[in-house]
């Protein structure tokens, strides 16, 4: 075993913005969605400043902007939509290079664009900052349902345990001749995944028997969930960002 | 300490029948007593009950007939019994993955003893002294995914005995092991001041630790004597399928 050392979108270091408590990060990136999303779409100007408040936390950071954006692909599929809005929006028409676009779906199309972007951006930065392990601590002290943190803590601890297994089952297959090369030949794939979700479903149930023999109701108990909570000043200090958010996106409400 | 003086008999077993819900029956009346702070190996085949009958010593599974008690706490449904019963009964699960669940070590540790209400400094203590115990506390904020499979194990013991058991229960505790981790986790179950059952098919294992061994077969206890004595008596071994290593002789 031994996999897992590696991350892909937490980044080691020990900027400011690292040190804050999870929790501070997790409401200020919410925070800060919701006012982009909360900005009428022809308000340009504030998202320049939503762009400017990105990159300023990402210097502070130190997540350098080819990292970022190499990552923000991830969205490409989900905006590839806004592509084709212009094309097929209604209403009055405008000429760009050549084409005849709709104005409204123009409109839509940046709307997705522009807010999708910075959402994905501000969610990488909580990422890059942050491990998946106090990620789950810093919504367990938001009060987020135990059942959904309790979930992901599973996940986080069984994920390798899963790919391990499916590893060796893959390599078993393949020492044996398995080359699945065509969609016909998917046979013994697909009837590795079924054993594989045989092994969770039965893993699970193992690992409950073990959590009653030490003595679980039902409830994880509260162990260190108090220790390293943020302090006021640190939710101070990481207001900022949402604080300026919200007032930029109020101004733009106000302006429009 | 780990390990709490209540009464002599740590673990006392009484004419458990189990029968699963199919109809197949796994334990056909089986008594056990096991003196407190003796080391007692359970020894069978595959599919002789073992581990039905480990499921029953901490109330998981309820017999159809027959009684469990845990130092003299007899084990019933009630909520409050089978919290106390889990306290006393330490399972040590085969595998560590199935036992160690949260994402590190020492948070691991601390759950059983959290389960009973321990907080804070009290609580921190346990999880040092279980640690220790097993010689992992410099691995206490590491994830279990990325310790050896035998740092594993000795962390899942350390989550049991962060419990103060009665008696400390392990399944197949050499399964998987390499050699020097087979002998390291010997080392350190013999240094332990625990009633201990060991259930295994590892005989050598059995002779190293434990003087007394019981063979459980087709739901039955078959034999009951000192380890040596059995695995002395080919004969009775043969009979119940289980053999020693080759080139291996145990001390007359």
């Amino acid at each position: 075993m031994g996999a897992g050392h590696g991350h892909v979108l937490y980044r080691e270091s020990d900027s400011p913005v690292h040190r804050l408590p999870p929790e501070v990060k997790i409401v200020a990136m919410v925070v800060f969605t919701l006012a982009v999303v909360a900005t009428p779409r022809e308000a340009f100007w504030a998202f320049g400043a939503y762009a400017v408040l990105v990159a300023a936390v990402a210097a502070l950071a130190r997540v350098g902007p080819r990292w970022l954006l190499s990552r923000a692909l991830i969205e490409l599929p989900f905006v590839l939509f806004a592509v084709a809005l212009p094309f097929l929006g209604s209403g009055d028409r405008v000429e760009v290079l050549g084409l005849r676009l709709s104005e409204d779906g123009l409109h839509g199309a940046w709307n997705i664009l522009a807010k999708g972007t910075l959402g994905v951006l501000a969610s990488l930065l909580l990422a890059a900052t942050t491990t998946t392990r106090d990620l789950i601590v810093g919504l367990d002290r938001l009060h987020c349902p135990q059942v959904l943190t309790q979930i992901a803590t599973f996940m986080l601890r069984y994920l390798d345990v899963l790919v391990g297994e499916a590893r060796r089952m893959r390599v078993a297959r393949i020492s044996r001749g398995d080359d699945p090369r065509f969609l016909w030949q998917l046979r013994g794939f697909a009837a590795g995944i079924g054993a594989l979700f045989l092994r969770a479903f039965e893993r699970g149930e193992r690992v409950y028997l073990a959590m009653l023999s030490r003595g679980y109701t039902g409830r994880m108990p509260a162990v260190w969930q108090g220790e390293g909570a943020a302090s006021a000043g640190q939710w101070l200090v990481a207001a900022t960002v949402p604080v300026l958010a919200a007032s930029i996106a109020a101004t733009a409400v106000v302006l429009s | 300490m780990i390990g709490v003086v209540q009464t002599a008999v740590s673990l006392d077993v009484r004419g458990v029948r189990y029968a699963y819900p199919d109809g197949h029956v796994a334990l056909q009346g089986v008594d056990l007593n096991v003196p407190r702070g003796d080391r007692v190996a359970l020894l069978g085949p595959n599919g002789a009950g073992k581990t039905t009958l480990v499921l029953h010593l901490n109330g998981i599974l309820t017999p159809t007939e027959g009684s469990v008690s845990v130092g003299g706490l007899t084990v019933t449904p009630d909520r409050a019994v089978l919290a106390e019963v889990r306290r006393r009964v330490g399972i040590v699960f085969q595998d560590p993955d199935d036992q160690l669940f949260l994402p590190t070590v020492a948070e691991d540790v601390a759950f059983g003893p959290a389960n009973l209400g321990l907080r804070g400094a009290e609580l921190a203590a346990r999880v040092d002294e279980a640690l220790a115990a097993v010689g992992m506390s410099e691995h206490r904020d590491r994830a279990p995914q990325h310790l050896s499979f035998g740092q594993r194990r000795r962390v899942a013991v350390a989550t049991v005995l962060a419990m103060h058991p009665e008696i400390l229960v392990l399944d197949e505790p050499s399964s998987n092991l390499d050699p020097a981790a087979r002998r390291e986790l010997a080392e350190i179950l013999r240094g332990l001041p625990v009633t201990l059952l060991m259930v295994t098919h590892d005989l050598p294992y059995a002779a190293e630790l434990c003087e007394r061994s019981v063979i459980l077969d087709n739901g039955r206890i078959v034999a009951d004597a000192p380890t040596n004595t059995l695995l002395n008596d080919a004969p009775l071994l043969a009979r119940h399928r289980l053999e020693l290593p080759y080139g291996f002789t145990p001390q007359p």
